[in-house]
Order: C-alpha cells, then structure tokens, then sequence
C-alpha cells in the first residue's frame, strides 16, 4: 500500500473516544489522513481492509517509553522500540531523555527526530531533560528544545530532589506553557531501597522504599503548583498516597495530572517472590492496597492516562543479584491486553480504557495524534477485543524480553497497525 | 545415624524446611558430634567429594566450620575469597559459579552480602548450593545450629520441646539474616518468637511477615522468656542514623546481668558472633557460663554443618 493511496477499514467496531464514537463502520483513509468515519462512498480503486469481529481505534499513544538511542543501544533502539510499540498497536511514543548523551540540548532532539525518520516506524516525540545531565541543578533550555520538537520535559530517572530547582522548572515553563514530568520518588526515602517496603521486603530481606517516598514528593511538588501555577504531571505513579494528593490538586483546579503503568495496577510487590529481577523496577511494584488504589483513581477519572515506561534492558543487566539488576520492564507489546483487563473487570468502559491511552496523552502533550477525526493523520489499531493468548518473553518484537507479565493469560490480540495509512505491523501467522 | 531420606538438592533458606526435618537433621548432627572428640578426629564419610566454599564476605567462624566439617567427613575442601578471586576483575557472580560448576564440585557453600544470591544461582544452574548467608535474607545453618543447642538445653529448662518455648532475639533485626531464619525455624519447631529492638531496626509489618510479636523496650522483650538471643550492632549503623551512639544504644538494648534477671531463671543467653561486647552484651553476661552459651553454639555449628554437608553430598541420603 502506498502512503498516498486509498484504504477503507471495513465494517469493524470503530471506538473513537474523543469523537465519542462506538459503533459498527467503515473508515476511509486517502493520502495517510482520516478521510471520513461511517459510511463513505469509496473510490473504485480503494484497498479494502476487513475489520469484521474486530475493534478499529485510534494509534494508541504511549507518553512514557524509553527508546535508549542515542548511548544505550545495546539494550534497544528507536528501531526496536518503534517495532514493539507498532506490535502493540501503539502508534505514537514520547521518548524519555536519559539516554547518553541526554536529551538536554536541541541537538540531541534534532539526532533523536532523525533516527526515528530513518529507523522509527511509528512516531517519536522526545521528552527533553529538565536539568542539564539529569543532575538536578541547572534548568535545559526549555523554548529552544520545544522549538528542536520536544513535547515536554523530564529528568524521568532520576527526580528533581531539589525544591528549589522545581520551583524554577514549573515557573519557567510557563513561558512555553510546556508540561513538567516528575519522577516522584524522594532520593533519600529511597535510599539502598530495592522493592517497596512491606510483608515481602521484610520476608526477602531486601531493603524497602516506602510508599511515602512518592506521595511527600507528589505533595511538595503541589505546593509548588499552587505557589508557580506550572503544568505539572506524575509519571508513573504507583501509590494511593500520591493518587489522594493528585485528586485534591485537581479538586482545587491546579494543572496537575497523572499516569500509571499497566505492571502498577496489575502487578503487586508479591511478583517479586523468588528475587525475580524482571520485576525489578522505580518506582517499585507496590501493596495490593495500593494497587487496588490505582484501580479507583483509574475508574473515578483521576488518572490521565495509562503509560507504559517501557524500559528494555539488556539480558546481562538483569541476570545478576537482585538489588544490583537494573530498573525496569518493556511494556509496549503488553499494554493493550493488561489494560483491557480494566474493561473486563467491570472498572470501565472500553471507551474509556481507549481514552486514557490515546487522545488524552495526546492532548496532554499537545500532539495530533489519538484520534479518528477526518483530517488528522490515519493513525488506527485493529485488534481482536476478545482473543486470548499468553505473553512469551521469547516472542516480543524489540529487543528486550524483560517483561513481568511472561506467561500471564491475557485477550486483546492487534492484528494490524497503521501510522498515517501506511501498516506498519500485521499479526504474523503461524 | 538416622535414616536419611532427604530430597533437597540446595539449603537455601529455612522458609520450606519442615518439623520432621529439623529433627532429622539434629539427630544426623548429634551423630557426627561425637567425631569432634575423638583423638583422630576424621571419618572417611565423604572421601572422594568436592566442597568449594565461596565466600564473598568476610567471615571467620562459618568458613572455617563448613571447613572443618568438610575435612573432618575427608572431603576435599577448596576455600575461595572474593580477595583471591576474579571478581575483583569484574566478575559477574553467574559466571564465577559457572565456572566452579565446571569442575564439578559436590556443592558450593556460598555466602553473598546481597539477598537472594543463592536463589538466583540455584535457578540458573545446577550445583548444589549451601547458603553460607545472603544479605539481611536467610543463614539457614546458624539457625539449624541455634535449634540444636536450645534444644540440648531443653531438659535444664524443665521442657520436652519447643512447644511454647519463648525465645526473644534482640537488636539489629533488619539487618539480620540470623533473625530472618531463626524465626522461621523456631516458629516450625513450635517457640514463640518475639522480636525485640529499636523501632529504626526492626523491620517493615514484621508481625505479619515473621509471625512473631515486637518489643521495643529490653525489660518487656525479655520478661520470662526462655532463650534470649543477641544479635550483633554493626558499627557503621549510627552513619545512617539507625540509632545515636553505641552509648545510648548499649544503654537502652544491651543484655546486661540487671536485664537478663527478667527472663526465665533457666534462661541461656545465645549471639551468632561476632559478639561486640559493651555494644549489645555486657562481658559479665557473655562470659557467664551458667547462661551463656555462645560457645556450645560453635561447637554445634560444626556438627551441623557436618550434618548438612553429608546430607547434600551423598546421593543415598538423597533418594
């Protein structure tokens, strides 16, 4: 298919929550834009895609994926990463900045657009640093790096301890309007810290980080909302405590929003039995108490969208000592079936479940991307709501298999990915 | 010797190791006791096996115990020390154990200062693994050991066994893998375990995980109980603002003769070592024979050890 041909989806369910649309129609894509939903009249010569028995939806838009390129490429790069996220129906990413060198300057941002030109197959955002070298002290230049393509700023990895230096982010972005990402977890309550603090730290005998290390930095940064007025955002966030603190901000109608990872509200700290390193990651899997937290701000609507923090790790960073294996776990491949859970267990509708993984990061980051209004760009998943499989490490399209999720029973299977009409994923039959 | 029917190929932690085993285990060690008094003080019981003790923390008692335990039985004993190997090269520990297992040794006693080491080499590969202690974890051999000497004293106590028995272990909890086992252990056998230590030492919903009740004052942690069990103040705990000073720790924690005259009038007194006197225990208690006991416990690390050395090398005590 040429990207300035003619493609009709044909008679799926279409799901289009920023349209606020759920029914059985046909979507006419020409030139890579969203041509028309519903029941178009069709050039002749239109490639028919039969979307019978299957859901038709929007790109799914990931905000929290870290691609590794430029500096890390041995635990993946923008190819392999845009080749998971196009396997997971994902068809736009926002790449984090800790990468070497960090995305702290308009021409790594320039570097990081040029990779994903030539190598990426869906579409990359970066997210600049807040400091300069993710060192927490000197702020990056915000106007430049937004102008370089950047959507938003984090120094995600590492925290921004000092509160003096966030007060100056969240007000200094104001200029720019752009949103400030938080890595919420106090340095100090972390400490030699290596899982949460509970029942199985103690049982396991590897040193905890408590809760409170999320929830007191998610409560200072929103003083400092309220004294700056600054665009603020959690990433990852994995605690009740923090989940109250984000609710009453937006009680009060500050600008503050959140996300959680799919491991937070399907997984707890009990994963980590057996010192399983693929369930090593910061923040760390918490409480059942806290999950089911999670669960609640997902279905009450305090939550603005579910991100992955895909984090690919070579084999050798994890195959070692528990406290010494590195942080994190892919995640886009599995996003789609561990958040469908969400409309299985009854917490929400599927338009919902959408919402919060395609046009509110979207707007969030304030890119067209996340719907299928005629004249944006034909970004669409197909994919079969009810089929079940079981994840297999072994079978992920990128390049890292350090999944938590290896062997877990899911539904939800993508059968196609499109980005701007072209596909750029197909199931593979076997 | 008792039957051996023992089916484990590693000791990894006390977590899983039953009543009937414990027991089985006492009776196999008491048997090997008698080997440590003869004038030859060998036994050709493990003649032709491969020990390799792989040590990547300091350690003097337990090293040379499964040492000797190992050479006593006629094994063939190989100590290495993280100074003498190549992690200093930048070994990963996988591959160090990789390694050893080429040369195909019997078992590998490995102590690691990071929790769950051995877990993780017993699920990658296929030696037999003893742990020697990982980290804040498991120390599966000291807890075996301090089980076996209360349970010599039991007949000073007036008891048949462990039912009820209560056994307070004092101190650095969180930082002790001795607690860890020993209170899975003694929970098994049926004691009662309390912890007893500073709020900065103890760790997080202990209650819950260990099944023990927590005392933060000395004089109601001790009250009557049976054994009191001191564990070790690693020094650099007051760097990381766990507690103030050794003065004010010893001053509120330590097991002077005043507190110990709360317990039980049977009561023994037990420290894994090494002891740090003035810090946790008073020297009156520590050299008090009457009550102290921390040398028996050597003693009976080796028998134990032996025990357990036997029970994972010979294939017959397997099946």
């Amino acid at each position: 298919m040429e990207p300035g041909g003619c493609i009709l989806i044909k008679g799926g369910r279409v799901v289009d929550p920023a349209n606020n649309l759920d029914e059985t129609a046909d979507v006419l894509i020409e030139n890579g834009v969203i041509r028309a939903v519903g029941r178009p009249e069709v050039p002749s010569d239109c490639r028919i895609i039969d979307a019978d028995g299957l859901v038709v939806a929007p790109g799914l838009v990931d905000m929290h994926v870290h691609l590794r390129e430029p500096g890390y490429e041995y635990k993946g790069t923008i190819a392999s990463g845009t080749r998971s996220a196009a396997a997971g129906g994902v068809t736009s990413v926002a790449a984090m900045p800790n990468t070497r060198p960090v995305t702290d300057d308009p021409s790594v941002v320039g570097h990081v657009l040029d990779k994903a030109r030539v190598g990426g197959v869906v579409n990359v955002y970066p997210v600049g640093a807040i400091t300069k070298g993710l060192k927490g002290v000197e702020l990056t230049e915000f106007g430049l790096m937004l102008e370089a393509g950047c959507v938003a700023f984090s120094d995600d990895g590492a925290t921004v301890a000092d509160a003096g230096v966030m007060r100056r982010a969240l007000e200094y972005a104001r200029a720019f309007g752009a949103l400030i990402i938080q890595h919420a977890e106090d340095p100090s309550l972390v400490s030699e810290g290596c899982m949460n603090e509970g029942v199985t730290s103690s049982r396991l005998g590897l040193p905890g980080i408590p809760a409170e290390s999320e929830s007191i930095m998610v409560d200072r940064d929103i003083r400092l909302v309220q004294l700056t007025g600054g665009r603020y955002h959690v990433a990852h966030l994995s605690t009740a405590g923090a989940l109250e603190a984000v609710a009453g901000a937006q009680a009060k109608g500050l600008p503050v929003t959140c996300e959680v990872a799919p491991h937070h509200f399907s997984l707890t700290e009990e994963a980590v039995n057996g010192y399983d390193t693929y369930a090593k990651m910061a923040p760390p899997l918490r409480s059942e108490f806290d999950r089911k937290a999670l669960l609640e701000g997902l279905a009450r609507g305090t939550v603005s969208a579910i991100a992955t923090d895909h984090a690919p790790h070579d084999e050798d960073s994890k195959k070692v000592e528990f406290c010494c294996a590195a942080n994190g776990v892919v995640g886009l491949e599995t996003l789609l079936p561990v958040s469908l859970e969400l409309v299985a267990g009854g917490i929400m509708t599927l338009s919902q479940c959408l919402a919060l993984m395609t046009w509110k990061p979207a707007r969030l980051l304030g890119i067209q991307r996340g719907v299928l209004t005629p004249g944006f760009p034909a970004d669409v998943v197909l994919f079969d709501l009810m089929e079940a499989w079981q994840v297999d490490s072994g079978r992920l399209h990128g390049s890292a298999r350090n999944t938590p999720f290896h062997g877990r029973k899911v539904r939800g299977r993508v059968k196609k990915t499109l980005v701007s009409g072209k596909i750029v994923f197909e199931e593979e039959k076997y | 010797m008792s039957a051996n029917h023992w089916n484990r190929k590693h000791l990894l932690s006390m977590r899983d190791i039953g009543r009937g085993e414990i027991l089985s285990i006492l009776d196999t060690a008491a048997s090997f006791r008698e080997v440590n008094h003869r004038d030859i003080k060998k036994v050709p019981t493990l003649r032709g096996k491969t020990i390799i003790n792989l040590f990547y923390e300091n350690s003097t008692r337990t090293r040379t115990s499964f040492e000797l335990a190992g050479k006593r039985m006629s094994a063939d004993v190989i100590n290495m020390s993280v100074a003498s190997s190549s992690v200093k090269k930048g070994e990963t520990l996988i591959d160090t154990l990789a390694t050893l297992q080429a040369m195909n040794p019997d078992v590998v006693v490995v102590r690691h200062s990071e929790s769950g080491a051995q877990e993780f080499l017993a699920r990658n590969l296929n030696a037999a693994i003893i742990n020697a202690g990982d980290g804040r974890h498991a120390h599966p051999t000291q807890a075996l050991l301090d089980i076996l000497t209360i349970h010599d004293h039991l007949p000073n106590m007036g008891r048949e066994d462990f039912q009820g028995l209560k056994v307070a272990i004092c101190g650095d909890i969180l930082h002790s893998r001795v607690a860890r086992s020993n209170a899975q252990g003694l929970a098994t056998m049926g004691a009662e375990v309390r912890f007893v230590g500073p709020p900065t030492l103890i760790p997080a919903k202990v209650e819950e995980a260990f099944n023990v009740k927590v005392f933060h004052r000395m004089e109601e942690g001790i009250a009557g109980v049976n054994v009191v069990m001191m564990l070790r103040l690693q020094q650099e705990r007051m760097a990381k603002a766990y507690v103030p000073s050794i003065r004010e720790y010893f001053h509120y924690w330590g097991l002077t003769k005043q507190r110990l005259a709360l317990a039980s009038a049977t009561a023994i007194v037990m420290h894994p070592g090494p002891m740090n006197r003035g810090v946790e225990i008073a020297s009156e208690v520590a050299d008090d024979l009457e009550r102290s006991v921390i040398l028996k416990q050597v003693a009976n690390g080796l028998a134990i050890r032996m025990a357990v050395l036997y029970r994972l090398c010979t294939p017959g005590s397997r099946s």
